[in-house]
């Protein structure tokens, strides 16, 4: 039983439309479903045979179990594994199945189920009925729109220069809804902007359990130690060169948000949107960059970073940086962006942990670069170094999944000229 | 020096009284100038006597069709003359209760003909006002004539509403040229009491500004009653005589013949804003003759604004008065909410009422929004069943994507009440589904409102 709407947890089978046995194909509705707002249609995610309907019509299923499954012509259907399921009142406790082939076994995770504290909603924002809608789908946190309303309440006029990044191209659900991600190419274009994937169960189970574990948004952390010797080589070089030309210089925060987004691009399962029933896996990377102002912070956004020359980058990281300092961004220049990077390294801290700008997933926070002794060949050798922790949404990205993107940030900030592959 | 206010108002009518009383009650000394009676056009000559006869025309259609209630009127008489009379009573009330409402909030008023003059002063007869902070002009409009086709308002057999409103008996038969709200109305009014109605209008429909469907069901409904509608008709000539008029009327590739009694012309006002003395402050006017006006209504003469009818369309006395209150909070120093001028709800108090507001479905496709249509018609309302006022709907048009209301229209009995529903949404920016989760009462007119909602969420319940 999908989720069709944000706050439905059950739902009543009206009527199938499709009987066991018989072809179905993506997009058909297999049943009619009455949710706690509606009579919403139930879609085959999947061509193939209709299945081992479980949910007689007029019966109500938790959101999450079994109520048929679609299999090869053929196919027969295997012992599907039980355990990330919610019990049922049809008592099947088998997962939905977009295609019986692709299901894999859920990961053992911890279901002791936990007290779960509703985490209470930080400030209450004012913002009309129609600003949330528009601020939801844009992904804009209405906390940081300056309404124009009575009282300062958000509405329409005050979004409607927020972005919509994928406002010309559909968002394309994946058939079969299936993982890993790293099958999504990138950055190949599918015409669409991103790819909302909806949640597996196991996905879901996550999700629940960790952040009832954890605040709103259950973090973790992952640190490493970076040379920048050839960075900071390269970077000297580079601005030789562009100050032969009368350009701007390049810092390296500009050098790491390069690097963050060349390495988002190897490993598009950290550059995502944590969406409730859904992860939004974006087919670009905007970099939201943390700049401090006067009475607080705000991140403005270099769009398609991984597009973006580093000299390029570092004009506009610039210019953005200016004008949040004397708060004249646009709603547009702050909203939007799919991973961030934080660097309080002038401040000389060695070490920090962001917390995640949400719906991001991920967040990286610099520290200073230090000379330090460091053993090279076996020899005591001074060396620039830096430490970087990536923060992590955990219903998103795994230990192992931030850590390989970890890697690869790393050997490309150790390697500046691996950014040229 | 005892002739100085805060603010100096020219003209009494909604905009102008309106305006007065906020300035008073932001503390601001404030003069009213009005030439004649307080409550202008509307109170007097307008909306207010209007609403008083569409009431004396409702009463006659209701007693012809009482028999079917179960009550027996005998032959309807109807005398326009008594009907009249009534509607004067009911204007002179209201243009005593705008008296009352000056003096309650002590805005002097001046009676006369007032001229502006530079300084923001303004010069009735030898005395001379003048505004410290700010002079409002609400001189509003007037009706107007086609003299270019020979049809001059002659007051006889050519009249307008002005002259309407104080007749003594019903035309035998008029020709209305113009069916906007004013011809509507007539048009409703004069049937009612017996006289011959045609009703001829340029454009291609009735109620041009009205969604197509609104257009449509009132040209219907008029059909069926017995007045004549001639739409996309061009009236050519005009040759009045003593006590008829001959109309020759282009319609459909044809021209025809028409002779009536009276002609009254409702298509389109004048605003007056001659002879108060505009161009010696330094006011300017547009291309179509309305005061040119920044965002905060301020004209081009710096401490001079204009609101209401004279600061250009919609020329409606609601959108008047919301101007008078925000300059009046302008002028005190306060930051007023902007007018939202894409919410002003737009009603024709004909029978069945026509009410609607934001956009119509033709403006939704050549903007090339993606919405929804969402109707209901009152012929499944129970309430409507009950009281037999079954002709016409609720529509409600959708974004698509978001759920904003882009448009309502209503057509049917109390519409200019049902819209308010949708306006306050709309001002509130919710979205279909807040008015449809709203409850609202069993039975009533407005349980339309919900369903038609629903109905563009496609979950209509009642149909």
């Amino acid at each position: 039983m999908e989720a069709l709407s944000p706050t439905m947890e059950e739902g009543r089978v009206v009527k199938w439309h499709k009987r066991d046995g018989d072809p179905v194909k993506t997009g058909e509705t297999l049943a009619e479903v009455e949710t706690d707002k509606a009579v919403m249609d139930l879609v085959a995610r999947a061509d193939g045979v209709l299945r081992q309907v479980a949910a007689a019509e007029g019966q109500t299923v938790a959101v999450g179990s079994v109520v048929a499954v679609i299999v090869s012509p053929g196919e027969a259907v295997g012992a599907v594994p039980a355990a990330a399921a919610p019990a049922t009142p049809s008592g099947s406790g088998k997962r939905e199945a977009g295609n019986v082939a692709t299901v894999t076994a859920p990961a053992p995770v911890a279901v002791t189920p936990l007290p779960v504290a509703a985490a209470a909603e930080a400030t209450r924002v004012k913002a009309s009925p129609l600003a949330r809608r528009m601020a939801k789908e844009a992904g804009v946190d209405l906390k940081l729109v300056t309404g124009s309303g009575p009282g300062g309440r958000v509405v329409k006029k005050d979004l409607e220069r927020a972005p919509s990044p994928g406002a010309s191209a559909a968002p394309t659900a994946t058939a079969g809804a299936t993982f890993p991600v790293s099958r999504v190419p990138f950055p190949e274009r599918t015409g669409a902007a991103y790819d909302d994937v909806p949640l597996t169960q196991i996905r879901k189970t996550i999700a629940k359990r960790l952040a009832a574990s954890l605040g709103p948004i259950p973090h973790f952390f992952l640190t490493t130690e970076v040379d920048m010797e050839r960075a900071s080589e390269a970077r000297e070089a580079l601005n030789k060169q562009l100050g032969d030309q009368g350009g701007g210089k390049v810092s390296f925060n500009d050098i790491i948000i390069k690097a963050t987004a060349h390495a988002l691009t190897k490993h598009p399962a950290c550059n995502a949107w944590f969406q409730e029933d859904h992860i939004r896996y974006w087919h670009e990377v905007h970099i939201g960059m943390a700049v401090a102002v006067e009475d607080g912070l705000i991140t403005p956004v270099i769009r398609n970073a991984e597009r973006k020359s580093l000299a390029d980058i570092g004009r506009e990281a610039k210019e953005l940086a200016e004008r949040a300092r004397s708060r004249r961004l646009q709603p547009s220049e702050y909203t939007g962006s799919t991973f961030s990077v934080s660097n309080l390294g002038m401040f000389d801290i060695d070490q920090f942990t962001a917390v995640i700008n949400p719906p991001e997933a991920g967040i990286i926070a610099v520290g200073s670069i230090v000379q330090k002794p460091v053993v090279v060949d076996g020899q005591l050798t001074p060396r620039r170094r830096m430490r970087i922790t990536m923060s992590c949404d955990h219903r998103v990205i795994d230990g192992a999944t931030g850590a390989a993107f970890l890697k690869t940030l790393k050997q490309m900030l150790e390697n500046p000229l691996a950014m040229l592959l | 020096m005892a002739n100085v206010y805060d603010v100096i108002i020219l003209g009494g009518g909604p905009a102008g009284y309106v305006g007065a009383i906020r300035s008073a009650q932001l503390g601001m000394s404030t003069a009213l100038i009005e030439k004649e009676k307080l409550g202008g056009v509307c109170v007097n000559i307008g909306c207010i006597p209007t609403k008083a006869l569409l009431h004396s025309a409702y009463i006659a259609s209701l007693l012809r069709e009482a028999k079917e209630f179960g009550v027996e009127a005998g032959t309807v008489k109807t005398d326009y003359g008594v009907a009249m009379q009534r509607s004067r009573k009911v204007s002179d009330q209201n243009s005593k209760g705008v008296e009352y409402l000056m003096k309650k909030n002590k805005v002097t008023v001046v009676k006369g003909a007032g001229v502006l003059q530079p300084g923001r002063k303004v010069k009735v007869g030898n005395d001379t006002y003048e505004a410290k902070k700010a002079v409002l002009i609400a001189t509003g409009s007037r009706v107007k004539g086609l003299p270019q086709i020979g049809l001059e308002i002659n007051k006889t057999t050519v009249i307008s509403s002005d002259e309407a409103l104080f007749l003594e008996k019903a035309p035998a038969s008029m020709a209305i040229i113009g069916a906007g709200a004013v011809g509507m109305e007539f048009a409703n009014i004069f049937h009612a009491f017996g006289t011959k109605v045609t009703l001829i209008e340029a454009l291609p429909r009735i109620l041009p500004l009205e969604d197509v469907e609104a257009s449509d069901a009132l040209a219907k409904s008029y059909k069926k009653r017995g007045i004549d509608v001639i739409a996309g008709a061009k009236v050519k000539k005009g040759t009045p005589g003593k006590d008829k008029v001959t109309l020759e009327v282009e319609a459909g590739g044809a021209t025809q013949k028409i002779e009536v009694a009276t002609v009254l012309m409702a298509a389109g006002r004048a605003v007056n804003t001659e002879n108060i003395g505009l161009a010696e402050c330094g006011v300017q006017v547009t291309d179509r003759g309305f005061i040119k006006v920044d965002q905060n209504l301020q004209t081009s003469a710096p401490g001079y604004y204009a609101i209401g009818d004279v600061a250009g369309p919609p020329m409606l006395a609601h959108k008047g008065m919301r101007e008078g209150v925000t300059v009046a909070e302008l002028v005190a120093g306060k930051k007023p909410h902007a007018i939202r001028y894409d919410n002003v709800p737009s009603v024709t108090y004909c029978h069945p009422e026509v009410a609607s507001i934001g956009l119509t479905e033709d403006q939704c496709k050549e903007r090339k929004i993606d919405y929804v249509a969402g109707r209901f018609p009152f012929s499944a309302n129970g309430r409507a069943r009950g009281t037999g006022e079954t002709e016409g709907f609720v529509k409600i048009l959708r974004d698509k994507k978001y759920g904003e209301i882009l448009g309502a229209h209503i057509v049917g009995g109390h519409a200019s009440e049902i819209i308010h529903e949708l306006t306050v949404a709309r001002e509130n920016e919710y979205t279909v589904e807040e008015v449809e989760l709203a409850i609202h009462a069993h039975p009533t007119m407005s349980e339309a409102v919900a369903q038609a909602a629903l109905d563009s969420l496609g979950r209509v319940v009642d149909m």
